[in-house]
């Protein structure tokens, strides 16, 4: 792929103050824009930190990280890096700052002094793209879980970036609204965004263009969800997803023709029954 | 013996600004030896319904009753029945206060006056019974890893040797180890025993282990029965929250078209009746395991 | 059981009444001279008009009676307290005595008047906090301390701080209700034995919650970084505050009730002597 690289992570090790072993050690990695990334590793791999790390909240203790070409080490460049890559964590309740909707997706452009009437336009665009613009002046607790999720996409949105970076921010939601928050996803990535999501749920990895297994701080595996699951995934204890499952099955006793698509209405009408 | 909730309603903050409907006239039971799990969205009232079962919340409306005994807020004996009936609260690590794990498990039993050679006898079962290494126990509970502090947790509940245990979410942040490790043991307390209480929003999970499950949508109890029967009730009639997990959708994809199967039969079921349709060497090529059978094929998956 | 129910401690209720529409610089000054006007004149007859005023504000701002009368149960163990000493300890008629105890006619009317001062005091303020949003309210004490800010003081950051304590007391709320639950669960007993073993008894609730409270302070302070806060950087409003002509008529019109109740009192209830 020759496109822009946005994330160049290269031998990056970071041990947190006061812990007695590193959190990474030598992560090489590489995101072009346009991507679509699902980082996916068991608790404590280092997932997490890489995150912070990308957004310059955490500087590397060995090695590089470079945003769209700025070294996060640069004090100088650590604004221009936070604002082209907004960052969405697991708790909602955590990342919310004002008690109205509108006036928390302002939240971000207001820090960036932009004038009132671009503001506006950053938080109406937001929200539509969140899927929130009826919500506007409602109360921003008294969302529903995927709502409170898709108004902290809405902040991170306003800061108009070139990438997102999602740390298991689909983890705390209900099937539903864990839906309603993937195909939020699922239409900017259309839209030319960005996206590294950091998940351990497969079902989200597989809507990804690529993945990559972290593990113990590294990056141990990067390719293709289909190889993922071809056999990958068991030797990092991942659970395959029981769709995924029976689509392999299916394949491998040549009940399914190849090029079917992995969906339940795809698969039935291709069985031969 | 049992805990029997019947026709139970409760209103929060009632007259305030702050008022929910939190549930309208639920009803649910469950045995010892029984695995009940409760699903429905995140606000459908899920954890209200948990913590009636421990007579932490007293029924506003319709009865609560833990081994024939009904929770009123005058009861005498409120206390014993909360040791009943154990309630595992969501993230239940965020209650450590104790600077070890032995300390940690050893709280409930003996706030309920357990004490010397019979409260260390109490840890050593809990430690035992949920998997967790005995040398952990003088180790600080913040120090250990987060499926470790989950057994913790869960054995500072299991220590008052309960006879229901009711978990709120119990696989929420762990990882697939995590949640495999967990769902094993919960099955052990039950084989052992136990009631078994499970609020969750994985129904894919719920259906797999439970002998019957309630579905919640805004405070009410929309069907209640075995899994077989959920099944067949969701794919009839859609509910808040819910995602009919693709096994289900692909059963019944199947019995549309004129194969008899129930909806939560499991891969192997499936596969079985349909080589019994199509013969059993398949119309296409066969795919070899090693020589990958996805390929690139994966993408623009719904699952 | 429900454990620290029905709490509305002045929570913001959003809504969009002229009170809600007020700028929140005319809102605090406004509040602050109800406030003053409150202690200057608070004899007895003096509370009809305040009950009044409270009545026209509950109108005006589409927020229930209930609701704003509620706001006070907080202080009633402070008034009840306060009341009771200015009931004993003021000399005068004697109309009680219980043991060394006395209840003066005069006690009594000292009670009222400070217990009805301070439920007063704390509905005034509420009704502020109800009608205006945590950011509102700190954007409004952010631009009326910004003459201090030439002198060194923190203006700017203060806001940000006090929208984030607003912002965070119903979290503190709900984890502690969760861990005492929780405690409870786990057969925690907060409700016997003497004072010192009941203290202790609060120590698995206090030490997980302060964990959790730092916790989650430092998760909303990070997102903050990464939503490029910087403190003490200038920010642009996405509503900047304006004075309307509402706000001056508003500031005049308490202005002129307050100098009528402070008249009523000082030269009218001259003449009408109380017992």
């Amino acid at each position: 792929m020759d496109r822009n690289p946005i994330f160049s992570l290269r031998g990056v090790e970071y041990t947190y103050p006061g812990a007695s072993s590193p959190a990474l050690r030598g992560l090489d990695l590489e995101i072009s824009e346009g991507e679509w990334v699902a980082l996916v590793g068991a608790n404590g791999s280092g997932k997490s930190t890489m995150a912070k790390i990308c957004n310059a909240l955490l500087i590397p203790t060995q090695g590089h990280c470079f945003v769209m070409g700025c070294d996060t080490r640069d004090e100088a460049l650590v604004p221009a890096i936070r604002r082209s890559v907004a960052l969405v964590f697991q708790n909602p309740d955590d990342q919310i700052v004002a008690s109205i909707v509108e006036e928390d997706v302002a939240f971000g452009p207001e820090n960036l002094g932009l004038p009132s009437p671009e503001i506006r336009r950053r938080v109406d665009r937001s929200l539509e793209l969140a899927g929130l613009t009826a919500l506007r002046r409602s109360g921003s607790f008294s969302l529903s879980g995927g709502q409170k999720q898709r108004l902290a996409l809405a902040g991170a949105l306003a800061l108009e970036p070139a990438a997102l970076l999602l740390d298991e921010s689909a983890s705390m939601l209900d099937p539903e609204g864990r839906l309603s928050f993937l195909s939020c996803l699922g239409s900017l990535k259309r839209s030319g965004m960005t996206i590294v999501q950091i998940t351990h749920r497969m079902e989200e990895a597989i809507q990804s263009d690529r993945v990559v297994v972290i593990d113990s701080g590294r990056a141990v595996w990067d390719g293709s969800p289909g190889d993922f699951f071809d056999g990958e995934y068991e030797k990092w204890s991942f659970e395959e997803p029981p769709g995924i499952a029976l689509y392999r099955e299916l394949l491998a006793r040549g009940l399914l023709p190849g090029g079917t698509l992995p969906d339940a209405d795809s698969m039935l009408d291709a069985l031969c029954l | 013996m049992s805990v029997v909730i019947e026709h139970l309603s409760y209103t929060y903050n009632s007259g305030t600004p702050a008022m929910a409907v939190a549930l309208k006239d639920v009803s649910v039971s469950v045995e010892r030896g029984e695995w009940v799990s409760i699903v429905g969205h995140t606000g459908s009232g899920k954890s209200t319904l948990a913590q009636h079962m421990n007579a932490l919340l007293i029924p506003q409306f319709g009865r609560a009753v833990i081994d024939g005994v009904e929770v009123k807020a005058k009861l005498k004996g409120l206390r014993e029945l909360r040791r009943k009936v154990g309630l595992v609260f969501q993230y239940p690590e965020q209650q450590f206060f104790a600077e070890t794990a032995r300390e940690e498990i050893a709280f409930a039993p003996s706030n309920w006056g357990v004490s010397g050679g019979e409260l260390d006898k109490c840890v050593m079962d809990a430690v035992i019974s949920v998997g967790l290494k005995p040398e952990l126990l003088d180790s600080n509970p913040f120090s250990l890893s987060g499926g470790q502090q989950r057994r913790v947790a869960l054995a500072s509940v299991i220590a008052a040797k309960p006879d229901y245990l009711v978990l709120d979410e119990p696989t929420a942040g762990l990882d697939a180890t995590g949640i495999r490790e967990l769902i094993q043991l919960l099955s052990k307390l039950k084989k052992d025993g136990l009631a078994v209480v499970q609020v969750t929003h994985d129904l894919q999970s719920a259906l797999d282990h439970s002998d019957s499950l309630l579905v919640m949508e805004n405070g009410v109890g929309v069907t209640l029965g075995r899994p077989e029967e959920v099944a067949e009730y969701l794919l009839k009639k859609p509910v808040q929250g819910l995602v009919i997990p693709p096994l289900v959708q692909f059963c019944a994809g199947l019995r549309e078209r004129g194969i008899k199967l129930p909806l939560t039969s499991g891969m192997d079921v499936i596969l079985k009746k349909i080589e019994e349709r199509t013969g059993l060497s398949g119309a296409f090529e066969r795919r070899n395991g090693t020589g990958g059978v996805l390929g690139g094929e994966l993408n623009r998956c719904s699952f | 059981m429900q454990f620290l129910s029905g709490i509305s401690l002045g929570q913001f209720i959003p809504g969009e009444s002229l009170l809600h529409r007020l700028d929140p610089r005319c809102k605090i000054t406004a509040t602050f001279i109800l406030l003053s006007g409150l202690f200057m004149a608070s004899k007895i007859p003096d509370f009809a008009f305040w009950g009044i005023f409270l009545l026209s504000l509950s109108a005006m701002s589409g927020i229930p009676l209930g609701i704003i009368l509620r706001s006070a149960r907080p202080v009633l163990f402070l008034v009840a307290f306060t009341a009771a000493l200015n009931a004993f300890w003021t000399p005068g008629r004697e109309v009680f005595r219980a043991g060394f105890l006395s209840v003066t006619i005069e006690g009594l009317v000292m009670a009222f008047e400070m217990g009805m001062r301070l439920v007063f005091l704390v509905m005034f303020a509420s009704m502020l906090m109800m009608t205006t949003s945590p950011m509102a309210f700190s954007d409004g004490l952010e631009r009326l301390l910004s003459p201090l800010a030439k002198v060194g003081f923190p203006a700017s950051e203060m806001a940000v701080m006090m929208t984030i304590a607003l912002r965070f007391i119903p979290t503190l709320f709900e984890e502690t209700d969760r861990i005492l639950k929780a405690q409870i669960s786990r057969g925690a007993d907060f409700e016997s034995g003497g004072l010192l073993k009941r203290a202790r008894s609060f120590i698995p609730v206090l030490i997980p919650l302060f964990i959790l409270v730092f916790q989650r302070a430092e998760n909303l302070a990070v997102a903050m970084e990464s939503r490029c806060y910087v403190p003490g950087m200038p920010r642009t409003r996405l509503n900047p505050l304006v004075w309307t002509k509402n706000d001056t008529g508003a500031i005049l019109g308490l202005l002129a009730f307050i100098s009528a109740v402070i008249l009523f009192d000082r030269f009218a209830l001259k003449s009408f002597i109380i017992l």
